[in-house]
Order: structure tokens, then C-alpha cells, then sequence
């Protein structure tokens, strides 16, 4: 009972703390896509033609 | 739980912060400004770098260059909000917490010299390193609140981006990058100053003592004319290093004089209406001045790139 109690008492987002917590949802989703991307480009790069050359 | 207990776990629980103002945090406008010098700075260099590499470069530079803003920031939050040009900023006003603004700029510090690092060497990441560590240490946490000559030795911070383009594609530091350097430091004083002789007032109330407030009017536009008579010789200086051709002697010859004649104009205004805009025209001028040496650079390295190409389409058409 007191739980429930302090659960309504806890902090409710406004509709408009939910939608910038979206967006920075979003945007962390972009960084992170992004330095798979990047880290991806800088191995191949980094690597070039030698990227070929492995035991099988 | 009382109303006020509320409203006060809800200010230190709850982010106000759109994603633009973590953008904010990085200041894109200097940033642009420490993209292009990086720039230059690395197609000048003798070598070559392969473009994605190259890109990467650029976009490690710009993320060390705003993580260090994003400090700047976070140190600076109490000045800030008695400032009006800055104000707004995304601390002052509350957007962005404190403690959020510190870890981003630690995170994107960290990040991304050892991004630098990889995709180029050590020395240019140590480089950037060293830039953010002064930037963020040597003159927001040292010399901005103590001495008036703040901004002259906390202009290596933005002077080195150059340097750093070139380390990325050489490994290496010689005279030509460091000519870059001291044109950039040597131009940050009279360019700062001018602002600060127009917005006194404000630095006054922050704290921060500029040299308008420390050693007066009179004092700050003749030290902008010693600055000024010092930099248009440094900009001419990479001529006689070969790094630059006609288009940069033009630029730097002809924006050479108009700083002077700005100079002059601040250190000649009569009245308070014609030292703003004396001010302003330097304020505005030099960012010109600067752009101008940086572009003719460029230009002339796009041009070697075009020429070549351009003479063999003609000798087919011919």
C-alpha cells in the first residue's frame, strides 16, 4: 500500500519531457550508428588492400 | 512528499535538453573556423592523406574543438549568465545541466583524440590533446579570470588546429604549420580586443578582466595597432617558405592594409559612435582577413589539383 503510495508520488514526465527524451533517444541512436560507421571506415581504410591478406 | 521536494527532485532527475543544445555545447561557429584552418592545414602539407582518412581528420578536430567548448562551458556557466551575448547559452538558461555539459565534453575529449590517433598517428592526436588541455585548463581555468592578456596566450588553443592538419598527414611539426600557427595567434588579440572594447560593460559586470577594463581605452587601441603591425607581416611570412603563390601575396597584401586601416580607424575615432564602429569593422574585418589567407590557400592547392587535369581536356580539344 505505501509503496503504491510513493509510486504515485514519484516523478510523472510531461508529454513534453517525454518528446525531448525521444529526441535525445534518437540522436544517441544516430552517435552510435555513426561510430559503428566510423570505426568500420577507419579499419577498412586504415587496412586497405592488406584487408585481403589473411590465412583461410 | 511536498511540492517544493518535488519540483526539486524533478530539477536534478529530469533533462530539459533538446539534442540542438547538445550541438549548442560545442560552439558550432568556432568550430567552423577550426574546420577550415584544420583543413588547409592538412592539403598544404606535403604527402597525401586518403580522403575518408582525411575526412575522419577533420571530423575528429571538430569534435575536440567542441568538446572543448562544451567545457569552456560547463566552467564558465557563472560568468555566462551575467553576460548578455551569452546568456542564452544552454547552461545559463537551464537546458542543459552542469554535470551533463562535463561528461559530454569529457566523453567527445577523450573520443576523439583517440579516433585521431587511430585513423592518423599520436602526434596529431597528442596534438589535439594539447590544444583541449590548454584550451580548457591554461585559459579557461587559469588566465581568463586572472590577467588581461587572457585571450593572447590562450589564442594557441586556437591557433594549433592547423598544426594539427598538417601532423595528420606528415607525423611530423616543421616552420610552415608553425607560420600558420603564429599568424592565427598574432590575429586572436586585436580581433578579441575590438569586441571587448564595444562590450566592456559586460566583461565588467562578469569579472573577467579584457584589457579594456584593465588597462583602458586608450591602451587597448594602440596595443590593437601593435598586434595589427605585428600579424600583417606574419601573414605575409608563409610567402617566403613557398607556401603560398599569387592569390595568397593578393590576400594577404591587400587584407594586410585593410587591418591596418581598421587599425588605424579604432585607434583615431573621436567619439563613442565612431570607435563601435571602428570596432565592429575590426571585429567583423579580421574574421574577413583571416578567411581570405586561409581560402587563397586553398585555392591554390585546388588549383594544382585542376590545372593538369584542365591541360589535358585542352590538348585532346585542340
Amino acid at each position: 500500500m505505501s509503496e503504491a503510495k510513493s509510486d504515485d508520488n514519484g516523478i510523472r514526465l510531461t508529454d513534453e519531457e517525454k518528446a525531448r527524451r525521444s529526441r535525445r533517444n534518437l540522436a544517441i541512436a544516430l552517435a552510435i550508428g555513426g561510430l559503428c560507421a566510423l570505426f568500420y571506415l577507419i579499419t577498412v581504410f586504415k587496412m586497405g588492400a592488406a584487408i585481403l591478406k589473411r590465412s583461410l | 512528499m511536498s511540492e517544493l521536494g518535488a519540483d526539486s527532485r524533478r530539477e536534478s532527475l529530469i533533462s530539459n535538453a533538446d539534442p540542438e543544445d547538445f550541438i549548442a555545447l560545442l560552439k558550432p561557429r568556432v568550430m567552423s573556423l577550426v574546420v577550415f584552418t584544420a583543413l588547409v592545414g592538412m592539403v598544404v602539407a606535403p604527402g597525401t592523406i586518403h580522403p575518408v582518412i582525411g575526412a575522419i581528420t577533420i571530423l575528429a578536430i571538430a569534435i575536440g574543438g567542441g568538446a572543448s567548448g562544451a567545457l569552456n562551458m560547463w566552467y564558465d556557466a557563472d560568468i555566462d549568465a551575467v553576460m548578455k551575448r551569452t546568456a542564452g547559452r544552454p547552461i545559463p538558461s537551464g537546458r542543459v545541466k552542469e554535470g551533463e555539459a562535463l561528461s559530454f565534453g569529457l566523453f567527445l575529449s577523450v573520443f576523439s583524440v583517440m579516433v585521431l590517433g587511430l585513423a592518423t598517428n599520436w602526434l596529431a592526436a597528442g596534438l589535439l590533446a594539447f590544444t583541449i588541455f590548454f584550451y580548457v585548463v591554461i585559459y579557461t581555468m587559469g588566465l581568463k579570470r586572472r590577467t588581461a592578456q587572457n585571450i593572447v596566450i590562450g589564442g594557441a588553443a586556437g591557433a594549433l588546429p592547423p598544426v594539427i592538419g598538417w601532423a595528420a598527414v606528415t607525423g611530423s611539426v616543421t616552420i610552415e604549420p608553425m607560420l600558420l600557427f603564429a599568424i592565427i595567434f598574432l590575429w586572436t588579440p586585436p580581433h578579441f580586443w575590438a569586441l571587448a572594447l564595444v562590450k566592456s560593460d559586460d566583461y565588467g559586470r562578469a569579472g573577467v578582466p579584457m584589457l579594456p577594463n584593465v588597462a583602458g581605452e586608450k591602451n587597448t587601441r594602440l596595443q590593437i595597432l601593435l598586434y595589427t603591425l605585428i600579424v600583417v607581416p606574419a601573414g605575409l611570412s608563409p610567402l617566403a617558405f613557398g607556401l603560398g603563390g599569387v592569390a595568397y601575396a593578393i590576400a594577404a597584401t591587400i587584407g594586410g592594409a585593410a587591418m591596418l586601416y581598421w587599425a588605424f580607424a579604432i585607434l583615431r575615432a573621436r567619439d563613442e559612435a565612431a570607435l563601435r564602429k571602428a570596432c565592429w569593422r575590426m571585429f567583423g574585418g579580421s574574421i574577413a582577413y583571416l578567411f581570405a589567407l586561409f581560402a587563397a590557400l586553398l585555392v591554390e592547392w585546388a588549383a594544382h589539383l585542376v590545372a593538369p587535369l584542365l591541360a589535358a581536356v585542352l590538348g585532346r580539344l585542340a
